[in-house]
């Protein structure tokens, strides 16, 4: 059966308390799932309370003030604290989204932070995206055409074919969506997952790519692509706005309308 | 313990090139399912309280047992389709999930074979 309880190794427990000064204002409590591999303990809930103050606005802002103030051993991925990078990906007040555009305002109260959930954690808030990253590779993500580019030009595509990737080419494949999949927490081994196949149609869309043919061949699958139940968990977290739900919906008429 | 890369593994045994005719059969009876429930319901309500002979003789009209023959086929149908989708989700061992596949498709073809015939008797009057 799937699992549907944490093994008993994987099990949260209390951690430790980083109290503020006494008389300091503007109090807010961050609880921030951390695990250490080495360690050989349970993962434990560390309480982290910050003057707001002294951090910046965002969710990403409190974190990079905990590591260089309160506890540098805490670790979790950053990069271009603006929302196109997609490194600082985690489950921030229950839902998956990018710590980095979203406020500190937008939670009441304390401020849950845990890693991606139901993936392999290397460390604190660090998931291990390996198999994730092979699904994308699989769905080869890259132009194919029989057809040879023009020597001296581009390969052209109108106003009307350029549109059909909006709100495809916007993915920054940050794992929200995917790992707010319960599909893909229970079959990931074989599902691609929200993520992967809205990347696979960014390239069946494209009128300039030949191999609409050999993609569906690919995904043509029980477990790879029809192992979407419009679940909508995907449209619903997408930090970016984007729709992957629809995106898998578009494939499977493809796949329908290639057999009628 | 398995040195096989990541994209090995996720390549794996290749796309089965199957599933349209499973997706596509389940919408289409979902779809059936509507008008023949709506219908079931409103026969249940005019047949409820009618004695042995009366409902025996509603069930041997041409259409009412067209019908319901329908109604039972298009149920099984997607019940079966249905529960095949559950047990793939959540069953993990192969041949946990291989044994359940075939006690559905065994069960969900016994149950509606056992009421298509009873509707055929009742129907051809044997």
């Amino acid at each position: 059966m799937a699992e549907f309880t944490l093994p008993k190794n994987s099990k949260v427990k209390p951690g430790k308390t980083f109290a503020m000064a006494e008389g300091s204002t503007n109090k807010k409590i961050f609880r921030v799932y951390r695990w250490e591999p080495d360690s050989g303990e349970n993962p434990r809930l560390d309480s982290y309370e910050i003057n707001l103050d002294n951090c910046g606005p965002m969710v990403l802002d409190a974190i990079i003030y905990i590591k260089n103030e309160i506890d540098s051993t805490l670790s979790f991925r950053r990069s271009c604290r603006e929302g196109i990078c997609g490194s600082c990906a985690m489950n921030i007040g229950g839902t998956n989204t990018l710590a980095c555009t979203t406020a500190i305002s937008e939670y009441k109260g304390d401020v849950a932070i845990y890693p991606l959930p139901h993936m392999p954690v290397v460390k604190d808030l660090v998931p291990d995206l390996t198999h994730f990253y092979a699904q994308y590779a699989s769905i080869k993500p890259w132009m194919q055409s029989q057809t040879a580019p023009p020597p001296d030009a581009e390969t052209l595509q109108s106003k009307e074919e350029r549109a059909e990737l909006d709100g495809l080419y916007e993915c920054i494949l940050c794992a929200c969506c995917s790992t707010s999949c319960p599909s893909y927490w229970w079959n990931s081994d074989r599902y691609l997952g929200p993520a992967i196949l809205l990347q696979a149609y960014r390239w069946i869309a494209d009128s300039r790519d030949e191999f609409t043919g050999e993609r569906l061949d690919d995904l043509e699958d029980p477990f790879r692509l029809y192992r979407c139940h419009t679940i909508m968990n995907c449209t619903n977290t997408c930090p970016k706005g984007l729709n992957p739900a629809k995106a898998i919906a578009e494939i499977k008429k493809l796949m329908l309308s290639r057999t009628l | 313990m398995s040195l096989q890369s990541p994209i090995g593994r996720v390549r794996g045994l290749g796309s089965a090139k199957e599933g349209v005719h499973h997706w596509w059969s389940q919408r289409l009876t979902a779809l059936a399912l509507v008008p023949l429930s709506l219908w079931f319901i409103y026969s249940l309500v005019v047949v409820t309280g009618a004695d042995y002979a009366t409902v025996v003789a509603w069930l041997a009209n041409p259409l009412n047992a067209v019908l319901m023959l329908l109604l039972i086929i298009s149920l099984y149908y997607h019940a079966a389709l249905g529960l095949q989708v559950v047990i793939e989700d959540y069953i993990d061992s192969e041949w946990q999930k291989i044994a359940c596949l075939i006690l559905v498709k065994f069960l969900a073809l016994l149950a509606g074979l056992s009421a298509a015939i009873a509707v055929l008797k009742v129907y051809l009057g044997l």
